[in-house]
């Protein structure tokens, strides 16, 4: 008898059932790959360490420090000490974990090191199928290569390294179906916005989605991971996109994929993945990526966003509307367009890879940096900086005006010290504007790439389309 | 864990919808490598003026909230970030519950670990809750009720398996290492 048609969700989520869920008991759910960093390990590891419990797989787990570590060269190579004492106790209490557990480490000055979500791709050890989880939001980034990817808790990340599982409910599946083509000046960043800014920040809420359709189909892969990443900005669990050809391009050779035969037996794996024909979605939505504009922020969530040449919606009888307006310094019924900027941050798992910077390059080339905007420019790895550096992009950076740093979160939550100050407006790169996310009383406008180099050179908020 | 059973308590209220993890617990109080003694920074940025002094008129600040262990909230509370630090923030204040009509997914996992009770309500039984700060109200893990004053009870969804450890104090770290066996003959076949 033939099986039910599944989704791509179901077929990694049944394959990794120990136990499937009853009406008494979630699943429980077998992890592949458990990526650990600095910031949400330390209690998890006591726990272990209060209850004398080995790590049970510490080959399935990679930890790196990306969050509150350091972006100036001199604190992380040159020997001077990090700035923020507690977050100098935190890169030593990982290390100091890591030895204990045997768990591996690509710690402050490894080649290999860079925000989690970032490294996880680059390294060839997000694969499609795979279950892989961290204690961090945005792992549902991973899920661009078809990987099941969500964001746990510190006790969760206890319970992953004690038993290699997690107790979980099945979530709903949501597609968001994107057709057409994106314009010219166009990203994956604004599709993202575009899809968060529909869907509602809640709109996801218990529920894994897929991206699909040929918009889709035709991201490569650094596009993919940007869009899955701000899936958990609609509330949703996870995102994924099924592997494909791009996927198996962008995986051949990497330092941790298969090789060799065993990468050709994995494909076989591989391309079973895909959503079968006649599978059916418990919500999907659709949107026609021709319409999607350059999108920008205008408040304290990713779902308060509008096209670059619109307007500050008006909402005269929603208080927190208004009190979100009133953070931001912006006015009901203005246009976006021309407001002033005094930082400007490219960074963040959401855009720091290569082609991130590329884009955002391609802008500054023979350009500055108005006068008075900072300018952080920070690569998601040292592997991205280094193939940057290889590229001359960080020259055109500095040419720019620009700063360029060692790879981190950075700016994206501001933990390390590199903060936007308070009532400064940033336009950013990353993945939140929420009130203080980038220091107290910073004021956070999302947007793509080459949006913020845009709006860099000309100090204000600028439409990239204007000068391309 | 301890068991939970019922919570009678006043309400503390903040009515804006979603309350995000930032909010919750800024990321500055995050390079902590303990999860105690994070109360004092509970909502820090909404609490707290620039000179570090409380202010008057933040709910939690009120003399009354510090007996409550009940906060409501306005829909899709704790969205944004995973980190547990938010409700550990919670508890080490003092409070043991969050009603709003909508929860997020990580917070929820989160809050459920450190018994922290998520509930979730219809939207009328939330408006009267935030219309009606400091009332008196009794959450009931076993029936999944919250009853007001006026003694009406709305129903709040608990997934059974959840329930089962508040009502009990089961450890999950301790339930999921019962299953040994079945993750090793997983392994063996994976």
């Amino acid at each position: 008898m033939a099986r039910a048609p599944q989704t791509l969700f179901e077929k990694v989520w049944r394959a990794h059932e120990v136990s499937p869920e009853s009406a008494a008991t979630p699943a429980v759910l077998y992890i592949d790959l458990h990526l650990i960093h600095e910031v949400t390990s330390p209690q998890a590891f006591a726990l272990l360490r209060e209850r004398g419990l080995p790590v049970r797989r510490p080959e399935r787990a990679l930890a790196t420090m990306d969050h509150s570590t350091p972006t100036l060269t001199a604190q992380v190579f040159g020997g001077a000490p990090i700035a923020i004492d507690s977050a100098a106790r935190q890169v030593r209490t990982l290390e100091a974990n890591c030895r204990e557990f045997g768990v591996e480490l690509l710690g402050l000055t490894h080649a290999q090191r860079g925000i989690v979500h970032v490294i996880g791709p680059e390294l060839g050890l997000t694969q499609p199928g795979k279950t892989i989880v961290c204690g961090d939001s945005h792992t549902s980034t991973h899920g661009a290569l078809g990987a099941l990817a969500f964001g746990i808790g510190t006790t969760e990340v206890a319970h992953v390294l004690a038993t290699q599982c997690l107790l979980q409910r099945k979530p709903g599946t949501l597609a968001v179906n994107v057709h057409g083509r994106l314009r010219e000046g166009v990203t994956a960043k604004d599709l993202i916005l575009a899809i968060i800014g529909r869907l509602g920040i809640a709109g996801g809420t218990g529920h894994v989605i897929e991206y699909r359709g040929e918009t889709i189909r035709a991201l490569d892969m650094d596009e993919r991971l940007t869009v899955c990443n701000m899936s958990i900005e609609a509330g949703a669990r996870a995102g994924m996109i099924a592997p494909d050809e791009t996927t198996f391009a962008y995986l051949a050779g990497r330092p941790r994929a298969p090789q060799g035969a065993a990468f050709e037996r994995a494909l076989d794996a591989w391309r079973q993945l895909p959503t079968d024909a006649g599978a059916r979605f418990d919500r999907e939505v659709d949107f026609d990526a021709a319409a999607i504009e350059p999108m920008i922020t205008y408040g304290t969530n990713p779902g308060m966003v509008i096209p670059i040449g619109g307007f500050i919606p008006e909402r005269a009888d929603d208080a927190a509307f208004g009190q979100a307006l009133a953070y931001m310094g912006l006015t009901p019924g203005a246009a976006i367009k021309d407001q002033p900027v005094n930082v400007v941050f490219v960074g963040s798992c959401t855009n720091a890879r290569l082609s991130d910077l590329r884009s955002a390059a391609a802008v500054l080339r023979g350009r500055h940096v108005a006068p008075g905007i900072t300018m952080l420019v920070v690569p998601g790895s040292q592997e991205v900086k280094r193939q940057a550096e290889a590229e001359g992009l960080h020259q055109v950076f500095l040419d720019a005006g620009a700063q360029w740093r060692e790879s981190g979160c950075s700016m994206c939550l501001g933990m390390n010290g590199d903060l936007v100050g308070a009532g400064q407006y940033a336009i950013s790169t990353s993945n939140r504007n929420f009130e203080g996310r980038q220091g107290k009383g910073a004021r956070t406008l999302l947007a793509s790439p080459i949006t913020a180099a845009a709006s860099a050179v000309r100090g204000r908020v600028t439409d990239p389309r204007e000068l391309t | 864990m301890e068991p939970f059973t019922t919570l009678r308590s006043r309400t503390v209220v903040l009515p804006a919808a979603n309350i995000d993890t930032d909010q919750i617990i800024p990321a500055r109080f995050l390079t902590t490598t303990t999860r105690t003694g994070l109360g004092k920074n509970l909502f820090a940025d909404w609490r707290y003026e620039e000179s570090g002094a409380p202010r008057a008129d933040f709910a939690l600040n009120r003399p009354a909230a510090r007996a409550c262990q009940i906060l409501v909230a306005g829909r899709n509370f704790g969205c944004g970030s995973s980190r547990e630090h938010a409700p550990w923030a919670l508890l080490d204040y003092g409070l043991r519950a969050v009603v709003s009509t909508q929860i997020a997914d990580i917070f929820r996992s989160n809050a459920l670990k450190n018994a922290l009770l998520p509930v979730v309500v219809d939207e009328s039984t939330s408006n009267w809750l935030i219309a009606n700060p400091g009332a008196e109200i009794t959450l009931d893990v076993a029936a999944g009720t919250l009853t007001l004053p006026s003694g009406v009870s709305a129903q709040f969804p608990l997934e059974a398996f959840a329930r089962h450890c508040l009502l009990h104090g089961v450890d999950e770290l301790g339930y999921l290492l019962t299953r040994a066996d079945e993750i090793a003959a997983y392994e063996a076949r994976a």
